[in-house]
């Protein structure tokens, strides 16, 4: 029940989210200035946590979507739906894991 | 002389059809398939772009214009454009039908959501598309090295 709820409030907020990523993207066909002073904003650290938290959202949504598959192609996957949603919230600790340090690291670590 | 009453209904009327096809069925097979290459898509993007290197301080024109020198990061993300959109403009249209009880309401919702998926789809594809790494007239520190050969 609360992964279902899960899935769909992460996927609304990805779905609003590539529509505003689309569209700053396309200002590279407006000019290297109008690009570049765009995306400089998602280099400032609030933004740099947004992003941290897109990412938790899109990790969770992929994995529990597997999760999702497996429940309805996998001869055994209503039985065992509880253990993989464990195995859900393991890979994404595991991802997290990875990511965030390195995502942090660049946010607040300096660069330009 | 008849004895017989004229029939109410001088026809039978065809049984309202109560399914559209195969079209639900589609769609739910769409999301599995589709969010299986989105895994895999969507995951190479972010390692690309967030882990790799300086992640998010190396994204720039620069950056974009690199990659889509290359037709295997054009392919990518012409395909990430329209498997998320059309996946996410679903799953979109499954929360409006669950939630928006008002026929109306509905009506307008998912029409606003079909016009930006045609305005977005089509926009970012058209960039992908046109795009051009050396524009005239940039500045020459903010575009890719191999304008400049």
């Amino acid at each position: 029940m609360w992964s279902w709820v899960a899935h769909r409030v992460t996927g609304v907020a990805i779905f609003f989210f590539l529509l505003v990523h689309i569209l700053d993207t396309a200002l590279v066909r407006v000019s290297p200035e109008a690009y570049n002073s765009v995306i400089g904003t998602y280099k400032n650290p609030v933004m740099g946590l947004g992003e941290a938290g897109l990412v938790a959202a899109v990790v969770f949504h992929a994995f529990n979507g597997l999760r999702i598959i497996l429940v309805d192609f996998w001869a055994k996957g209503a039985k065992y739906q509880r253990v993989m949603l464990w195995v859900v919230v393991g890979l994404w600790v595991l991802t997290m894991a990875g990511f965030l340090p390195r995502h942090l690291m660049h946010v607040f670590g300096g660069g330009n | 002389m008849s004895a017989i009453a004229d029939p109410k209904a001088p026809f039978v009327r065809r049984n309202r059809r109560t399914t559209r096809g195969n079209t639900e069925l589609w769609g739910w097979i769409f999301m599995r398939a589709s969010g299986v290459l989105l895994v895999v898509l969507i995951f190479g993007h972010l390692f690309v772009n967030l882990w790799a290197g300086k992640g998010i301080h190396a994204i720039d024109f620069g950056f974009v214009a690199g990659k889509w020198a290359s037709p295997f990061w054009q392919v990518w993300d012409l395909l990430m454009l329209w498997l998320a959109m059309i996946h996410g403009t679903n799953g979109v249209r499954t929360v409006i039908n669950d939630y928006a009880e008002r026929d109306t309401t509905r009506l307008v919702l998912k029409s606003v959501l079909a016009l930006a998926f045609v305005v977005v789809v089509v926009l970012g594809t058209l960039v992908i598309f046109t795009f051009d790494p050396c524009p005239a007239g940039a500045p020459a520190n903010l575009l890719p090295s191999f304008c400049h050969a």
